[in-house]
């Protein structure tokens, strides 16, 4: 085999946003990975700790405001996904949480655990959760305030360290 | 396409999949094992083959999440049982369809 189709070996992937959105992603692509026998490892850093965090994590939500591909939604609804949603309706009080709550009913059907399970199914399947020691000390966390199961506390040069490998690949999310 | 595994000739897709469960047997799945670099098969390895057979002869939709859940094994046990792949793996060596989902 050329260096050039050598096969992905490792995903290493950035956890940046923390709405319920802004995590999912993340969460697939890394178990998906193991599925694949690919290797994977989680960085959760800024507001991607809202899924570490123990208060928060079972609680996260959609981000309605300033989320203008919400008509994706709709079909939800029983309505067109051409139907545009209304910008300014996201910041009424309980759209984002029902919001979330669709979200999560159609998650449930397509078998995609809610974030405490898939955090605990990435490492049973050997995949790392590791949380950004800089981010943490911004948000004033303690690491006995995150999910037990982390795998470890890092700094940037840890996460490069950890990255480390041909066939490695850095994803941002 | 026509494959001859373990002496026994079945229909197959282009990824080594049988096509065909009803003409799957143990020698078969032991010939693919070893193809798969999985070895030897054990009753645990079996164990999780002919639940998959079940799930798939009544037509469930097999995902990592579901097997976690089955009671038949645990995820840890799943991958160190398939190494490199549990659901592909296993689904390979129980003659049923690749499973086509992303969990």
């Amino acid at each position: 085999m050329s260096d050039d189709n050598l096969p992905v070996k490792k995903m290493s992937i950035i956890v940046s946003r923390g709405s319920l959105d802004g995590i999912y992603p993340a969460l697939i692509m890394a178990n998906g990975a193991r599925m694949e026998g690919i290797e994977a490892s989680l960085f959760f850093t800024f507001f991607g700790l809202n899924a570490l965090a123990k208060n928060t994590m079972d609680h996260l939500k959609v981000a309605t405001v300033g989320n203008p591909a919400l008509n994706m939604a709709m079909p939800m609804l029983g309505m067109p996904m051409t139907l545009p949603f209304p910008t300014v309706m996201g910041a009424l009080p309980g759209v984002s949480a029902f919001a979330t709550h669709l979200m999560n009913k159609e998650m449930e059907k397509l078998d995609i655990p809610p974030v405490r399970e898939f955090l605990e199914l990435i490492s049973d399947s050997g995949g790392k959760i590791y949380a950004c020691k800089l981010a943490m000390d911004m948000f004033k966390l303690k690491k006995e305030d995150l999910w037990e199961r982390l795998d470890g506390v890092l700094t940037v040069g840890d996460f490069y360290q950890e990255s480390a490998g041909a066939g490695t690949h850095i994803l941002f999310t | 396409m026509k494959k001859t595994i373990a002496g026994t000739e079945v229909d197959v897709n282009e990824e080594g999949y049988l096509t065909d469960m009803s003409q799957w047997n143990g020698q078969i799945a032991a010939a693919i094992a070893v193809e798969e670099g999985i070895g030897t098969l054990t009753d645990a390895h079996m164990k999780v083959v002919n639940h998959l057979r079940d799930q798939q002869a009544k037509g469930a939709a097999l995902t990592i999440r579901s097997m976690g859940k089955s009671g038949v094994v645990t995820t840890k046990e799943l991958y160190d049982l398939f190494p490199g792949g549990p659901l592909k793996k296993s689904s390979k060596i129980a003659g049923i369809p690749k499973p086509v989902g992303c969990i």
